[in-house]
């Protein structure tokens, strides 16, 4: 059996997820379901004004892109936990870390890149300018991968726990903050005539910052729990 | 005398050695707390601004500072118990977490308080509280993983690694949430205007001095409390002689 | 300063004494849990032992 390259596993990782969701594709829309149906409750409480909508809109796609990517979470490695496959994965010989990033990327590609893609949507539902728009969707997508990162290592800490989903939420949610605001905050300096690179910039600095750490500390996590 | 340090990192010598300190902490604190609290009411000077509505500040300040270092003091031993398996460390972080959760509720009970005659309105979104709230979701989410596994072991390992990226995390959100408030609310009035008179500062340290002492007494009493709960089944918890009564 | 003018604190009486009293009640409580807790242990130490001994 060739020697499996560290991208090669993180390719096969990937496309394996992929299959899998794809198998249940009701679990990938859900989450985006949830997030059109939050952010169009919001004119529904707030009002329907078109100026108050547009300086909400950066908020509030944003918050309800923190809640859609927690829902998902729980179900990142439940799954191969119930069924055993977590175990094998743990003893195969290939590192660990780089299959947790394997299925970071893979449950990132399923709840995070749909509300990229939707995003645009939503935006003119909220009466959004267009250049609002697109840094909207150039934040949430630096945003997203990192909340997938976060999540990942909620998910790992709560694998098997009642009311783990939840628990993930709370322990999560608090970490996340920090993109909330830069992500919110790069819509909203658009839209005040401002540049938005410097919150642009920083989100690209946890992203990064996340992707060097998370593997590796959700790798730990995994082994804490499956003890 | 060499003393052997790790002599007392065994539950069993610890739960002793604990029992005997409490005591040196508890009514020192106590005596602190009086006398910080008279300096502050009696001694320092009404302020010229605010009048009295300051005086809250000889709890808020405290609060806030045990609030934020008890939770790295708490990922210290977190840390500690993770690398070197230690399990006193491990049962020493889980003793603080509630500490420190009521320090940051006093914090912001106190923030509050000081906010309506000062500014006006119960809750400011001034980053200082904001961080403070969030810090309270870090100290909650801890319990609540904590709470929520059974297998003692697992549970402080999982906590510990929490409370780990916790403490990574909280200079991030620090200084993302006051760069968030000086962008939305410009300069907010800040809470220490005036310069400090003497009695305030020395008040204000008495009190900080009590509620560190308060802490460690406190905390002290609820890890023996879980060194009993989770050697319940060994020889020497058996022996003691407040179980043999 | 007389009694009634040291709790009257200048009209900011509620503000002041509405913190440390709940700064003291909540220290209080935490005191009282804590104790608590350590009864708890005990006699349920005191319980294993007896059932242990027959």
């Amino acid at each position: 059996m060739s020697r499996l390259s560290v991208f090669g596993l993180l390719g096969l990782v990937i496309r394996r997820d992929l299959l899998l969701a794809m198998r249940r594709r009701a679990d990938v829309l859900t989450t985006l379901i949830f997030f059109v149906m939050v952010v169009s409750l919001f004119p529904l409480g707030v009002g329907p004004e078109p100026d108050m909508l547009r300086k909400m809109a950066g908020g509030v796609l944003w918050v309800a892109a923190l809640l859609a990517s927690m829902l998902s979470l729980p179900r990142m490695f439940s799954a191969d936990h119930i069924d055993g496959t977590l175990e094998q994965m743990m003893l195969a010989p290939q590192s660990l870390t780089m299959m947790v990033l394997g299925k970071i990327v893979a449950h990132w590609m399923l709840s995070g890149l749909p509300l990229v893609l939707i995003a645009p949507v939503l935006g003119l539902q909220f009466d959004m300018p267009a250049d609002a728009i697109g840094v909207l969707m150039l934040a949430l997508l630096l945003g997203t991968p990192v909340l997938s990162m976060i999540g990942a290592v909620g998910a790992a800490l709560t694998l098997g726990l009642r009311g783990g989903g939840v628990l993930v939420s709370l322990l999560v949610l608090p970490l996340t903050i920090p993109v909330l605001i830069f992500g919110a905050g790069a819509v909203e300096a658009v839209s005040g005539g401002m540049d938005a690179a410097s919150n642009l910039s920083l989100l690209g600095a946890f992203l990064l910052f996340a992707l060097v750490f998370s593997p590796f500390v959700a790798a730990q996590a995994l082994r804490i729990s499956m003890e | 005398m060499a003393i052997n340090w790790f002599k007392y990192s065994a539950p069993s010598t610890f739960y002793g050695l604990a029992g005997k300190l409490i005591p040196w902490f508890a009514w020192p604190a106590g005596l602190l707390f009086v006398a910080g609290l008279y300096i502050g009411f009696f001694v320092a000077p009404t302020d010229a601004i605010q009048s009295e509505a300051y005086r809250i500040i000889f709890i808020h300040v405290p609060a806030s500072i045990l609030s934020m270092f008890l939770y790295l003091i708490l990922a210290g031993y977190a840390a500690l118990g993770l690398i070197f398996k230690t399990r006193l460390s491990s049962m020493m972080a889980s003793a603080l977490a509630p500490t420190g959760a009521l320090f940051a509720f006093i914090s912001l009970w106190t923030g509050a308080l000081w906010g309506k005659p000062m500014w006006g309105a119960w809750w400011v979104w001034d980053a200082r509280l904001t961080s403070e709230l969030i810090l309270l979701f870090l100290y909650l989410g801890f319990i609540a993983l904590q709470a929520s596994i059974e297998d003692p072991r697992r549970a402080d390992k999982a906590s510990a690694l929490l409370a780990i990226v916790g403490s990574v995390n909280v200079p991030i959100i620090y200084y993302s949430v006051q760069w968030w408030n000086t962008l939305h609310q410009g300069a907010t009035i800040k809470m220490t205007g005036t310069s400090m008179h003497v009695a305030m500062q020395q008040g204000m340290f008495m009190v900080l001095a009590a509620c560190w002492l308060y802490a460690i007494a406190v905390a002290l009493t609820r890890v023996r409390s879980i060194i009993l709960e989770r050697e319940a089944n060994t020889q020497w918890v058996k022996e003691l002689q407040e179980v043999k009564q | 300063m007389t009694m009634s003018e040291f709790f009257y604190m200048n009209g900011y009486a509620f503000y002041v004494w509405g913190s440390y009293g709940v700064t003291l009640l909540v220290l209080l409580i935490e005191i009282a849990m804590v104790r608590h807790r350590r009864q708890l242990a005990l006699r349920q130490l005191r319980l294993m032992n007896e059932s242990g001994d027959e």
